[in-house]
């Protein structure tokens, strides 16, 4: 700690160097935090504790293929089964085919295993008793600026109404204040308006999902699911929502993948700009350094003093780059009225952020620091 | 007096690509505690290596150096580090401060190297800008300080831990004739009232009068002992 006098004054030697320096550590570790955020909000899709109680009963060929009705009674019938419920996608847009909205068709028991959707009882009995009911999203409504008892238009892309029409219309029962970003921007419509309406999917649903008792027990409750249909036209597959969110990112891209390949581009040349930095500034302090052995400190400290000085340069222009998309973040989400959505620095990103700078720190400021502890004081001295 | 300073057969040989070079040939030389000594010669003589090699600065490549009772040629570089910064002070031609610290924060440098507490390094380095003549000068950087000023920053920074030895290599070599003189006088009273034993390399004749004793190097070999001031060094021995 008393050494930290010196480590400032040698950071801040020459203060325009040190400034543009910062400002591209900063502008990397920006980035990180939102990359690092995507990535994980992608890797812990379906991951919650509710979600580890839920199973998903798709068809074997292909998760558009429709299943029987008649499945969910014998669903319910397996060991460990507490409760089904189902889904079909609806693909709705509002006023422009742009403005997709992630809209299923469910059925009101739906609210009982999606219990994060956070619906109150009133709008739960009025999404029950209302067949053109809509329940939507916090972040949906916000951005639309939808209240409980509008009429709105939706437009799917797939399935047309009762009239052949694909615009279905709709009342809003309820507003789902939850904290889950993906159901804060989904909107449910009673399964009965849907099923009656439309002519293709009449007596069929688009997927199963059960609650279960037990975790443990998951892998035997998805085989003994699967093998009710086995050897039939309709075949399933039965599997976690985590396992099956993760099977859909995959066939969408490879998003670990590419935020990696970017961070790792940005922090190689990170890497070369702060060394060279670190470098040319302990080249010229060379005397300095040489004073200071002179007078008694030994090569560790001297080391050690360099090594600080290298960790804390990244340190600065990291912390302050994570801490402004950390402040930012929900301001910009806020603004947009949830058109945007940064995904929020966490405590893991934080720690992984801050290994990465100690790391790249210690890399940077290895060889200059090699460099000042082995220096030869009698030649430095010398000019040598 | 006892002697401060016992160099016994010393030499200094340095390769230079693959041949060996021999800047100091077999040196012996005895300093007293409380003397002032100037090493004169030309360039290339041996007097800076000589005193790098008094300071614990470098190593001798035969022969024993003693200072204040310690083999310090016997010392490894950690060992070396510690003499160092309890026993010697250092000042420079060209002042070697720390350019974005202040005179009071270069001052206190040392001090680092001790267990003493902020407040005591902050006490003694004032103390020792006091005794510099430059305690207004205390919150100053470098850059805002004449030579002469800087020169005595520095000599401020030598004796702040209160080191026996202190050892200078050409100290007024970067300075006009009045701020030399000044320089002079501030190592003369460090000789003589606080009793410093002082090994000055210099080129300036009249630098060197200010010493009690001065030797002469030519080709690494010590070549003749003058008594600058016969009264003093007289005075010195008593």
């Amino acid at each position: 700690m008393k050494y930290l006098h010196l480590i400032r004054a040698a950071l801040f030697r020459r203060k325009g160097r040190t400034f543009l320096t910062l400002i591209s550590i900063m502008a990397a570790f920006l980035l990180f935090g939102m990359l690092n955020g995507v990535r994980q909000s992608f890797a812990d899709a379906g991951k919650s504790a509710v979600g580890a109680t839920r199973l998903q009963t798709t068809s074997r060929l292909s998760f558009i293929q429709p299943l029987p009705m008649s499945l969910a009674a014998r669903i319910e019938q397996v060991d460990g089964v507490e409760e089904v419920t189902w889904a079909n996608w609806f693909g709705g847009a509002y006023q422009e085919p742009s403005n997709q909205i992630f809209t299923f068709a469910v059925p009101p028991n739906y609210l009982d295993i999606y219990t994060e959707a956070n619906v109150d009882q009133a709008a739960r009995e009025r999404f029950a008793a209302t067949r053109t009911g809509l329940l939507v999203g916090k972040t949906l409504a916000e951005r639309y600026q939808w209240k409980v008892g509008e009429q709105i238009p939706l437009l799917s892309n797939i399935f047309p109404n009762a009239d052949g029409s694909k615009v279905w219309t709709f009342d809003i029962v309820g507003i789902m204040d939850t904290d889950d970003s993906f159901m804060s921007q989904t909107a449910l419509l009673h399964w009965k308006y849907f099923d009656e309406s439309n002519p293709y999917n009449q007596g069929q649903v688009g997927w199963y999902v059960s609650r279960i008792g037990d975790v443990e027990a998951a892998d035997r409750i998805a085989r003994d699911i699967d093998t009710i249909s086995a050897n039939s036209s309709h075949e399933t597959k039965t599997q976690t929502e985590a396992a099956v969110t993760a099977n859909w990112i995959k066939q969408t891209a490879d998003i670990t993948l590419i935020t990696s390949s970017i961070m790792g581009a940005v922090f190689f040349t990170l890497l070369l700009l702060t060394g060279n930095t670190m470098a040319q500034a302990v080249r010229e302090r060379t005397a300095e350094l040489a004073v200071l052995k002179t007078i008694g400190f030994r090569d560790v400290p001297v080391l050690m003093m360099v090594l600080a000085e290298s960790v804390s340069l990244i340190l600065i222009g990291g912390v302050i780059g994570l801490g402004i998309v950390a402040v930012l973040g929900p301001v910009v989400d806020a603004m947009s009225g949830g058109i945007v959505n940064l995904p929020p620095v966490g405590w893991s990103s934080w720690a992984l952020g801050i290994a990465i700078m100690v790391l790249i720190g210690l890399v940077v400021g290895a060889p200059p620091a090699l460099r000042a502890m082995r220096l030869n004081v009698v030649d430095a001295l010398a000019g040598r | 007096m006892s002697d401060m300073i016992q160099i016994r057969d010393v030499s200094k040989v340095y390769r230079r690509g693959k041949q060996q070079v021999e800047v100091l040939h077999h040196i012996n030389l005895d300093v007293e505690s409380g003397d002032f000594l100037a090493l004169m010669g030309p360039s290339g003589s041996g007097k800076t290596t000589l005193l790098n090699l008094i300071g614990g600065l470098d190593a001798p490549s035969s022969g024993s150096i003693t200072v204040g009772g310690e083999r310090i040629d016997r010392l490894g570089a950690g060992a070396l580090a510690r003499w160092r910064a309890a026993y010697v002070g250092f000042i420079f031609q060209f002042y070697n401060l720390m350019p974005t610290l202040s005179a009071q924060k270069n001052v206190e440098l040392p001090l680092l190297l001790t267990k003493l507490g902020r407040a005591q390094r902050r006490k003694n380095a004032a103390i020792a800008l006091q005794l510099v003549g430059l305690a207004d000068r205390a919150a100053h950087k470098p850059g805002e300080l004449s030579g002469g000023q800087q020169q005595r920053v520095a000599i401020a920074r030598a004796i702040v831990s209160d080191p026996e030895l202190l050892v200078c290599d050409e100290p007024t070599g970067d300075l006009d004739r009045q701020s030399a003189e000044e320089v002079l006088a501030l190592l003369e009273l460090l000789n003589r009232e606080h009793g410093k034993t002082i090994v000055m390399v210099t080129h300036d004749p009249k630098a060197a009068e200010h010493a009690k004793h001065i030797l002469h190097l030519d080709k690494g070999t010590l070549v003749e002992q003058v008594e600058s001031d016969p009264a003093r060094a007289e005075a010195a021995r008593a």
